[in-house]
């Protein structure tokens, strides 16, 4: 007797996961709906057309691997390996490198406010959200054949999972197995293709939890934040490998962002 | 200074859809932060009023709205603009698409 | 002839003067009021009778309360106005839309909601009021959640 209540009790409560998971989908999908990401793309593009530093220089002679002011499928392709720089780079170690060289801007100057808050983004989360937006239905292709490319590979999947840190913790122990989840949230396994390619492919995004705009760099230090670890360098060669890592495993996947999360 | 608004309006099903974004932070009373909110929006088609609406706190921040209009035509005007508790105010055009 | 034209003038001038603040009006007594009962008051709709003929769209569950996304479309004949209330919130009147010649009376907007509660929406129509509501969830509750 006992026995069946309980399975009936299961019963419901999976029942109740199914609902809940459909209304959860319906919830994303009104909120992607006139999601703010677009009020964010427009202040990208006015940043990326104005004049600054001390070259008084616009970033619209920046090349992010398409050539200089490319932007169509510019974001799908990367990160890649640039040879002016003899590295491989993600969109915010680009877009820092054009910083530097097409405005002349002291790097110091550049980062020192990389990530912004819910009353401004920062310069580098509206820049991302007008580039990536230009990638829109493009295939995620990031460089994989030049050596550099692979070295980062290779490192970015050694990372994902070396464990560290005071809790002993890697990105797949929370990454790295089916089922696992953080409340409602189906935490995905990212070094598996299918799980992957949904992420970059929606990266960055509009969180509505906190209304802040966050790029992929933001992500990555977060996890590592969550993981107990020292705070990541910005635009590190560590964090550039992880990204490719993750976009080179999710491939293929057309790039629908910037997203719109919970 | 006002931050950007964004405005589509296109034909379907025989109406306008009008949709449209604005920048603004949408403070509570609740927040701590000081009390700052859009309490006025109002679309316009072809310069004449057709939704005048008063708005609180309780709409999200960086609002979007969607509104439908009877009928229209290519190239109809649309104007939807906003005025917050500060006296802020911003606007934006579009043509039906 | 003069005359005329200078009152016509001053109406002008009068007219351009006017501050937009003037211009739009903002029901301070309804938005202020801290119960879903006042708020109806307020705007002059104590006691909206039950409609079956005003649609919300919204889903049953909100991951965030931050952003709750609602549509609402009236489908009652000469709907002039839609109010939406959330029942639970401090200040439960959300927003008011007054619908004129060349508006239909539908709307979609995201708002803020405390906790799970019932969202009322009041639309008017030839002067009465009527109403529908529906539950929003906004904690995540449930099984080993």
């Amino acid at each position: 007797m006992r026995g069946s209540v309980l399975v009936f009790l299961l019963m419901a409560c999976a029942a109740f996961a199914q609902d809940t998971k459909k209304e959860i989908q319906k919830y994303q999908q009104m909120i992607a709906d006139g999601s703010p990401v677009e009020l964010y793309e427009l202040e990208g593009e006015t940043l990326w057309k104005k004049p600054q530093g001390p070259k008084n220089a616009s970033l619209e002679k920046c090349d992010l691997g398409a050539g200089p002011g490319v932007l169509n499928g510019a974001y799908a392709r990367l990160p890649r390996y640039f040879k002016d720089a003899d590295r491989v780079m993600d969109l915010e170690a680009r877009l820092l490198y054009c910083m530097e060289t097409v405005q002349g801007r002291p790097r110091k100057e550049a980062t020192q406010r990389v990530f912004g808050n819910d009353d401004r983004a920062s310069e580098m989360e509206y820049l991302s959200a007008y580039i990536a937006g230009a990638s829109r239905g493009v295939r995620m292709a990031p460089g994989t054949s030049h050596p550099k490319e692979k070295e980062a590979f290779a490192l970015g999947e050694k990372l994902f999972f070396h464990r560290a840190g005071p809790w002993d913790f890697s990105c797949a122990s929370c990454h790295g197995a089916d089922g696992k989840r953080i409340r409602m949230q189906d935490l995905p396994v990212l070094y598996k293709p299918a799980a992957a390619g949904p992420v970059v492919a929606t990266w960055p995004a509009y969180r509505v939890s906190n209304s802040q705009f966050k790029t992929m760099q933001w992500r990555l230090n977060d996890c590592y934040r969550q993981m107990r670890m020292p705070e990541p360098i910005f635009a590190s060669d560590a964090t550039i490998a992880l990204n490719l890592f993750l976009t080179a495993t999710g491939a293929g996947e057309p790039y629908r962002g910037p997203g719109t999360k919970r | 200074m006002a931050g950007p608004m964004k405005i589509r309006a296109t034909l379907a099903g025989g109406n306008t859809e009008v949709r449209v974004l604005m920048t603004h932070p949408m403070t509570t009373a609740q927040s701590g932060q000081p009390l700052h909110f859009i309490q006025n929006v109002s679309v316009k088609l072809n310069g004449k009023a057709v939704i005048e609406a008063e708005v609180s706190q309780a709409v999200s921040r960086n609002p979007v709205f969607s509104f439908r209009l009877k009928g229209g035509a290519k190239g109809d005007q649309i104007e939807v603009a906003w005025l917050d508790n500060k006296g802020e105010s911003n606007k934006i055009e579009t043509s039906v698409a | 002839m003069n005359r005329l034209r200078r009152t016509l003038l001053g109406a002008l001038l009068a007219w351009l003067a006017k501050p937009l603040a003037a211009a739009a009006a903002w029901n301070e007594n309804a938005f202020g009021a801290k119960t879903p009962q006042d708020a109806l008051k307020g705007i002059g709709a104590a006691n909206p009778a039950p409609s079956k003929d005003i649609a919300i769209d919204a889903p049953q569950i909100a991951e965030n309360g931050a952003v709750v996304p609602i549509e609402i479309a009236s489908n009652i004949p000469g709907t002039t106005s839609i109010a939406v209330v959330l029942e639970k919130n401090p200040f439960p009147l959300a927003a008011k839309f007054d619908f004129k010649d060349g508006a239909l009376p539908y709307v979609k907007l995201n708002v803020k909601m405390a906790e799970t509660a019932d969202v009322r929406v009041v639309a008017a129509a030839g002067g009465r009021y009527y109403s529908a509501a529906r539950e929003i969830k906004v904690t995540i509750g449930g099984c080993g959640g």
